[in-house]
């Protein structure tokens, strides 16, 4: 399984802290871990099986990933679930695994909203009847607290989302992610492992600060073995509202979204311009659906979801 | 290990640590025009990366490819001017290709970030810079429980305009108000944009809500940072192959609109610490 099994500090043939060897193995002699490894809880995770029945009545489980912060992951995520759910026969899912930096209940104009428990677990909070959204943001009692969690509590939230929530039936499950390579990445891979994950979109900007971070994430997926759907530039230039004359914001130096896909040899999926109207539909939930009016940028969107569709 | 760490580190008079709850705002770059006026000041300034899973300083400094030597004493941190005035240190320049990924769960960032506390030979410094990845975790405990003892003079916070940004720094605000971490103040960064056709102001990402907020929680506004394409552009030139002493960052930088407005913020910053 993972990638990250053998602790940096570990000695060469160390049998890996979560098998039933870990700790006693003659390898852990001496190892600095040899105390947490025999006595950590072994053997395979008792969330797992749970996650796989919570899961197998999910169709399609789409991680929305990109090394880089600030791309704009959360509002693709939202804006591809307004865009499948647009299809009322169409059931879909959005879940926040960011739990420092949870953005989807602003963005989709959920703010203030709650999650409830029933007996058959948390049920999410629906934006209409065939999309419902889960995040961390429901959970705190002051939306500016912050959420000091290390990594194992981090990770503890997230199976829960995978096991406790009333998902029900859905055709569609987009994982908005934070950014980077770390536990919240490795424990949704992990989790979802044996339900199988349909793949990843990367979301990357044009300029080569975020392509760097976004050519790790891509080496990352590899690591896992997660496939990718398609590379996806967003803010890619700026078209005036004033005077229309279009201009560069963050130059495409190495090439932009396009090239990274090519020499990654992955499908490139599109480019988002920047568009300043998009922070507006965050204040007037009625703009939900910030459809662009520009036929291209439209049939980014829709041409996406047929893509993934077959 | 507080007392080792306050010897090892008695050479650097300030530290501030860049902080943001978002993605995105421009921590990195902040972090690195906040050096580099700095240095254009007559300071000697160090730059701490603890961004393990997407370190941009590296190439912010057109240092890509460059490696860290290990010496008797520990690392070496890497230069990234003609007088050695400013040095830095990142995962970026331990790593075999640029490329690799950095999976890592938290205990193994945490015993990075400690070593790079402990190990990195920073020499005497006016100012150490930590320039940190987004949200409120891992490393963000980690480095504010190790610096905890010798006081760091406190945290710079960036968001941009939008209310999605703002949501998340608010957060980040309670976080330092949490670990008892002394906030310098706000910069709101891609603060409005000027269309160079037509010279209208266009307020990509809205506009002011950084300096409310700085309001509403007591803290200092620092300032605005206009968005201005030029500083990825500038970037760029620096890390080209064939990048000269014409094109070294610091000369390019301090001849660019965004130094007149950046300079100004580290005045604040600098009398803030020094008084
Ligand atoms: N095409 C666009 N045009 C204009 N603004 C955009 C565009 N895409 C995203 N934004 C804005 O950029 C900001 C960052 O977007 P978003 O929060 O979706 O990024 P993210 O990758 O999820 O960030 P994080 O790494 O913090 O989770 C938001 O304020 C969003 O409104
Ligand atoms: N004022 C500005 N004008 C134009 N571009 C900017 C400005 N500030 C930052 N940028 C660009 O925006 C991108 C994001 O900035 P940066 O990498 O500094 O953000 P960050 O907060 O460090 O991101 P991360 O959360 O991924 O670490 C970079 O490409 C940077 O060059
Ligand atoms: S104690 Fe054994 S299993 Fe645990 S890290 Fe060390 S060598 Fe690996
Ligand atoms: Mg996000
Ligand atoms: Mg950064």
């Amino acid at each position: 399984m993972a990638v990250n099994e053998k602790p940096e500090n570990a000695p060469e043939h160390c049998p890996g802290p979560s098998t039933e060897q870990a700790g006693k193995a003659s390898a852990c002699q001496g190892c600095p871990n040899q105390n947490i490894c025999a006595t950590a809880p072994k053997g395979p995770d008792p969330a797992l099986p749970l996650i796989k029945e919570r899961m197998s009545s999910v169709k399609h489980k789409i991680l929305i990933l990109s090394g880089k912060g600030g791309v704009g992951k959360s509002t693709f995520t939202s804006q591809l679930g307004f865009a499948f759910s647009n299809d009322e026969n169409i059931q879909v899912g959005v879940m926040d695994i960011d739990v420092c930096g949870p953005s989807i209940p602003k963005i989709m104009g959920l703010d203030g909203e709650q999650i409830h428990q029933s007996l058959s677990g948390w049920s999410p909070v629906y934006v209409q009847d065939n999309l419902g959204v889960m995040s961390i943001g429901f959970m705190l009692s002051n939306p500016d607290d912050a959420v000091i969690w290390r990594g194992p509590k981090k990770n503890g939230l997230i199976k829960q989302f995978l096991k406790d929530v009333d998902w029900g039936d859905l055709d569609y499950m987009l994982i908005d992610t934070p950014p980077g390579t770390s536990d919240e990445h490795l424990s949704i891979t992990q989790c979802l492992k044996e339900s199988g994950i349909d793949g990843a979109i990367i979301i990357t900007t044009p300029q080569e600060v975020a392509i760097q971070d976004v050519r790790r994430e891509i080496d990352f997926c590899r690591k896992v073995k997660l496939p990718i759907l398609g590379i996806v530039e967003n803010m890619s230039g700026f078209v005036c509202p004033n005077c229309k004359g279009e201009s560069i914001i963050f130059a495409p130096t190495t090439g932009g979204g396009k090239k990274l896909a090519e020499d990654e040899k992955v499908p490139f999926l599109g480019s988002i311009p920047l568009d300043p109207r998009i922070d507006k539909l965050t204040k007037s939930p009625q703009d939900k659906y910030f459809l662009p009016s520009s036929p291209e940028s439209l049939h980014n969107f829709l041409g996406l979801q047929t893509s993934i569709k077959h | 290990m507080a007392d080792t760490l306050a010897t090892h580190l008695a050479g650097i008079k300030h530290i501030i640590i860049v902080l943001s709850g978002k993605g995105g705002v421009g921590k990195s770059s902040i972090t690195t025009q906040l050096a580099l006026c700095l240095v254009q000041g007559g300071n000697k300034v160090g730059i701490l990366d603890i961004d393990l899973t997407g370190p941009s300083i590296p190439h912010m400094l057109g240092l890509d490819g460059k490696q860290v030597h290990q010496a008797s004493s520990g690392w070496v941190p890497v230069f990234a001017d003609e007088n050695q005035n400013l040095c830095c240190m990142s995962i970026g320049f331990l790593l075999q290709s640029k490329n690799d990924s950095v999976v890592w769960r938290g205990p193994k960032k945490n015993a990075m970030i400690k070593q790079f506390l402990t190990d990195v030979c920073w020499g005497e410094l006016d100012y150490l810079i930590i320039d940190t990845p987004p949200g409120t975790s891992d490393e963000h405990i980690s480095i504010a429980e190790y610096l905890k003892d010798i006081n760091p003079d406190g945290a710079v916070i960036v968001t941009t305009p939008q209310s999605v940004a703002l949501a998340d720094v608010r957060k980040e605000l309670n976080f330092c108000k949490k670990v008892k971490l002394p906030i310098l103040g706000v910069i709101e960064n891609m603060s409005g944009y000027v269309c160079p056709h037509c010279e209208e102001c266009t307020n990509l990402f809205s506009t002011g809500g950084g300096e409310a907020m700085a309001q509403e929680f007591g803290v200092e506004f620092l300032g605005r940072v206009p968005i201005d394409p030029s500083l990825t552009i500038m970037i760029e030139k620096s890390n080209d192959d064939n990048a000269t002493l014409e094109n070294e960052l610091i000369k390019m930088y301090t001849e660019s609109n965004l130094y007149k407005v950046f300079n100004k913020i580290t005045d604040k910053i600098v009398a803030k610490v020094t008084t």
